[in-house]
């Protein structure tokens, strides 16, 4: 496109700022556009895994439920409750959407279709990630409401707590590929690094579960408690801009574990530089929804956990575990030889071998030590209230406390 | 001076920098006071954009933003202010003005090149070199040696470690009153304990 | 270079234009007729008493301190993890150290209790 703009007659700084901003606004635009498809889509595979059909009444399958779901939001009474800080209030919406909005910049969608491939990309993602911290705040703050409070609080201490993990998770092939653009992590993945790194996508996927707020760590909006936490005061568009913002957070999490583990663009066993664009596109996108139907699947199946709950999971489990795997990958990237020379599958090979021996080890160690302690948690229950297993019915009350 | 767009963006930086700090002064609000504190940061994370610090820019925003501000507010939250808009009754300022103007001066004098302008040699900065050396491209690779290296800033760097996990352990004899270590709760039946899952 | 982040100031830019047009037209299609009732603070349908802005425990607090400490530790991870493949042994002892402190006042934390919620 640039250069059918110098063509024209354009100074060449003019014509790539005009395609960048071209660029910017198609992402922008398919990426809401897109969020009308995936929240149908969503619907229609949560309600398959539950047994259920999914919305199957507006259109062909259900497909226009989106569309008359936003028509129906756009007619909806938009209340500002008394009392509420009318600012933080109507700006929090906003800074949700464009929060994850912003994550796009930096997405390799293809060989050179990228917004801007900055040499900072994994740091980008986490400041980006940040300001949807303060949008919740500012929800919750500004509704003037004791549920949205609390929720908020509750959603931001789960969300830096999760941000630990989750960036030693993507620590990880920023280590291997010795750059943190996000460009260089696909095209060093000559082998996908999920095959040889099979906790850390572990890890990053259960973090960033938490990060977006899904089921099981969905307890931010949890109705019998809070009623819809930090958002229960927006009606009509303001919520659908929190509903937006969520989904398209989902699925961008879904992307991002494809390029930072799946291999992004590239299609196995096809170098580089021999990918179509286009077929790089489509081969991130299939990598992405099946990424996301895992999410789905999670979401439909495991319930909700308490708050103490979630935070002991991240701090006593996931942090631990993603410190010491670091530490694995780190000192056998640094043993293996001629890991920073890969430049073909069969440079690939051995290291990918060892690691994932390694994490198969790690798994195992992991596994034991849980069991260990799960055995000595439950000798301690007993202890206090007698046997568990087989007497659910005996027990006083409050074992499940 | 030519209007570059590099000036633009430093003036629009400096403009949101300032008006934020300065709202932070200002505002009766302390939960509103915090967030123009952000603003204030985002600000300066704009200017190291700037002067080509990409990464400096990026932890501006997850440290700054992301977590001491953050923090900030969770402490202000635990206050009894909170709940209300603080009256002004404050009588100092006019210590307080005299002290910023004196600081102000104090950097115009050694950081600016006026004190040259005016005469007054040995005073200020260096500013003899007139086109400083651009930033090399891989700064961020210039940035994780220098981390490392004895003779730059592996002392300071591994004094942070040090600072931080007193931090930690502060905070902590801070948060746990003496009375409420596990030993002590485990011995009445655990089950009557209320629930304060907060 | 400034020209890298064009697009990121575009799209502030856009997201922000769009999110306003969808708040507009919120307005511009939807009814507005409000009741003291309506705009009252929903409490799951009593009454609302006292001021929804309150005091949180002291345990929210901590979780920050501790998520801070690991913040800046992944901070300083981030430009070694970029070139730790170049460092001689001395790199990984020298970031060995930094990470070993750190984790030792994690492991204290943890066992005196810092780490139960309740």
């Amino acid at each position: 496109m640039t250069d059918t703009l110098v063509d024209i007659g354009l100074s060449h700084d003019l014509a790539v700022l005009i395609a960048k901003l071209v660029g910017v606004f198609v992402v922008a635009t398919c990426g809401l556009l897109w969020t009308l498809f995936g929240i149908w889509l969503e619907r229609k595979v949560s309600g398959r895994l539950q047994d259920r059909l999914g919305p199957n009444r507006v259109g062909p399958f259900g497909l226009f439920q989106t569309l008359a779901d936003t028509i129906k939001i756009l007619l909806k009474e938009d209340l500002v409750p008394d009392g509420a800080d009318r600012w933080l209030f109507n700006l929090a919406p906003v800074l949700s959407t464009f929060s994850v909005l912003l994550l796009w910049v930096v997405i390799p969608f293809s060989a050179g279709w990228i917004g801007t491939d900055l040499s900072i990309g994994v740091l980008y993602l986490l400041a980006a990630g940040s300001l949807g911290m303060v949008a919740t705040l500012m929800a919750g703050w500004g509704s003037n409401n004791k549920y949205a409070l609390l929720g908020a609080f509750r959603a931001v201490a789960q969300l830096i707590s999760y941000e630990v993990p989750m960036v030693l998770a993507m620590l990880v092939p920023v280590l291997m590929t010795g750059s943190m653009s996000l460009q260089a992590i696909v095209e060093g993945q000559y082998i996908a690094y999920g095959l040889a790194i099979p906790l850390t996508v572990f890890i990053f996927l259960a973090s960033s579960l938490a990060e977006i707020g899904r089921a099981p760590f969905d307890l931010l909006e949890a109705e019998s408690e809070l009623v819809a936490g930090f958002h229960i005061e927006y009606s009509g568009m303001k919520f659908g801009l929190f509903y937006v913002a969520e989904f398209l957070h989902a699925f961008t999490v879904g992307v991002l574990a494809t390029v930072l583990f799946l291999g992004g663009w590239r299609i196995p066993f096809v170098s580089a530089q021999d990918t179509p664009a286009l077929l790089g596109f489509g081969s991130l996108l299939i990598k992405s929804l099946l990424v996301y139907l895992v999410i789905m699947w999670v979401r439909t199946t495991l319930p909700r956990v308490r708050i103490d709950q979630i935070l002991e999971f991240n701090w006593k489990f996931l942090v631990p575990l993603s410190l010491a795997n670091l530490l694995v990958v780190a000192l056998l990237w640094k043993i293996v030889p001629d890991t920073d020379q890969i430049a073909s599958v069969n440079d690939a090979l051995l290291p990918t071998l060892v690691l994932l021996t390694a994490n198969i080890l790690l798994i195992v160690v992991t596994s034991l030590i849980l069991r260990e302690r799960g055995r000595r948690e439950r000798a301690h229950i007993a202890a206090l209230y007698g046997p568990v297993d087989g007497a659910a019915d005996a027990a006083p009350a409050g074992v499940g406390d | 001076m030519e209007i570059t767009v590099e000036a633009i963006v430093f003036l629009v930086f400096s403009a949101i920098t300032l008006g934020g700090a300065l709202q932070v002064v200002l505002t009766r609000n302390l939960f509103h006071a915090a967030l123009y504190l952000m603003l204030s940061l985002f600000g300066v994370a704009g200017l190291f954009v700037l002067l080509t610090a990409p990464f400096l820019a990026g932890a501006q925003v997850v440290i700054y933003i992301g977590a001491i501000t953050i923090l900030i507010i969770f402490a202000i939250m635990l206050t009894p202010q909170v709940t209300r808009v603080l009256k002004v009754h404050h009588t100092q300022w006019p210590v307080a003005l005299a002290l910023a103007a004196l600081l102000f001066v104090g950097l115009v004098w050694t950081q600016t090149p006026l004190a040259d302008e005016l005469g007054a040699d040995g005073w200020s900065a260096d500013f003899t070199v007139e086109d400083p050396a651009d930033v090399p491209a891989d700064s961020l690779t210039d940035l994780g040696k220098s981390l490392v290296d004895p003779e730059r800033y592996m002392l300071p760097f591994e004094a942070a470690s040090l600072l931080l996990m007193a931090a930690l352990i502060g905070a902590v004899l801070l948060v746990n009153r003496p009375d409420d270590n596990p030993d002590a709760e485990a011995a009445p039946a655990a089950g009557a304990r209320p629930d304060q899952s907060g | 270079m400034l020209s890298d982040y064009v697009p990121i100031a575009a799209l502030l830019i856009l997201s922000v234009v769009m999110s306003f047009i969808i708040l507009f037209m919120s307005r511009l299609f939807g009814p507005y007729r409000p009741t003291a009732r309506k705009l009252a603070p929903y409490e799951s349908g009593m009454q609302p008493y006292g001021q929804a802005m309150r005091r949180i425990p002291v345990k929210f607090y901590r979780v920050a301190v501790l998520f801070i400490l690991f913040d800046i530790e992944v901070i300083f991870f981030l430009p070694w993890a970029v070139i730790f493949r170049d460092l001689g042994v001395y790199g990984l002892v020298v970031m060995g150290v930094f990470f070993f402190v750190l984790t030792a006042g994690f492991v204290y934390e943890w066992k005196v209790g810092g780490l139960e919620w309740d």
